[in-house]
């Protein structure tokens, strides 16, 4: 966990990253230079359809800062937060929004504060309905599907968050 | 992120092939939740490319695979994950989630199968 532990509090983690993406476009320039074109165009995409979504979420994180104190994260999201805690992490992952990315450093910022690791896999994990696509899914697969496929996802996102915080050992992450 | 993310997506297929699915209902699940693991794309490119997959054939374990890992698995995300959650966390959450699809495929079929 100390390997993590640097990481995750960002320094020199993040820049050692880049410079090893850096140096793979490197690589990979040298060897297929056209690769290397398209996948910098799809960067400066990728990078003009998130930047307005980075902008909202660093927003968040300030509004998360200020209204969320480690009291109150406790209360309906930590360790005793109960049956409670469950539905507020089922229903934040529905509703949740914009790149997943932008949510680990939502959630990161409200382990620290001390969300309960089971509520964070939670969260990630029913991230996966998506209330604004579920006509398209209905389109092409049926309600009845698409139904069925939502109460198992819901389903084994609390599983799956029991069995990863037990894996984990600790009703927080200690990194 | 973003950077190693433009890199992989040019790098992995664009399409993946109806003919590859067919052989047996795990194969086809196995194959689905691989693709789905490795891609990185918007949740409705899933499900416009399980349609199209349904309609070209692919059973609906293959595609229900498919569309669950694309959502819960990320593997190119996983070092952002890693970085920001922890790499045993990182870890051990798409593993597990990698299995979910496989079970979350047969399950939503056979139940659907035995609701008529």
């Amino acid at each position: 966990m100390a390997s993590e532990s640097k990481a995750g509090k960002g320094g020199a983690g993040g820049w050692i990253f880049l410079a090893v993406v850096l140096v793979t476009y490197g690589v990979t320039a040298l060897l297929d230079s056209e690769l290397t074109l398209r996948a910098i165009t799809v960067f400066l995409q990728l990078l003009d359809k998130v930047y307005p979504v980075l902008v909202l979420v660093f927003l968040l994180i300030f509004i998360i800062d200020l209204l969320l104190n480690p009291k109150r994260v406790e209360k309906y999201l930590g360790s005793k937060s109960g049956i409670m805690g469950w539905l507020t992490a089922i229903v934040t992952g529905i509703l949740s929004t914009g790149p997943v990315y932008a949510w680990y450093a939502v959630l990161h910022d409200l382990r620290n504060k001390g969300m309960r690791t089971s509520l964070i896999s939670v969260v990630l994990y029913t991230r996966a309905i998506k209330l604004p696509l579920l006509p398209l899914l209905i389109h092409y697969f049926g309600l009845a599907y698409t139904v069925i496929l939502a109460f198992y996802l819901i389903g084994f996102s609390i599983i799956g968050g029991i069995i990863l915080e037990k894996v984990l050992s600790a009703p927080v992450l200690q990194d | 992120m973003l950077l190693l993310t433009s890199l992989v997506v040019v790098i992995l297929p664009g399409q993946v092939s109806s003919d590859l699915f067919g052989q047996n209902d795990l194969v086809d699940v196995l194959l689905g939740t691989s693709f789905g693991s490795v891609a990185a794309g918007h949740p409705i490119a899933s499900y416009v490319l399980g349609g199209e997959l349904l309609a070209e054939g692919v059973t609906l374990l293959a595609v229900t695979a498919l569309i669950v890992s694309w959502v819960t698995v990320g593997i190119v995300q996983l070092p952002a994950e890693a970085l920001l959650l922890g790499k045993r966390f990182a870890i051990y959450r798409n593993l597990l989630c990698f299995l979910f699809a496989i079970a979350i495929s047969f399950l939503t079929v056979y139940t659907l199968r035995l609701m008529g």
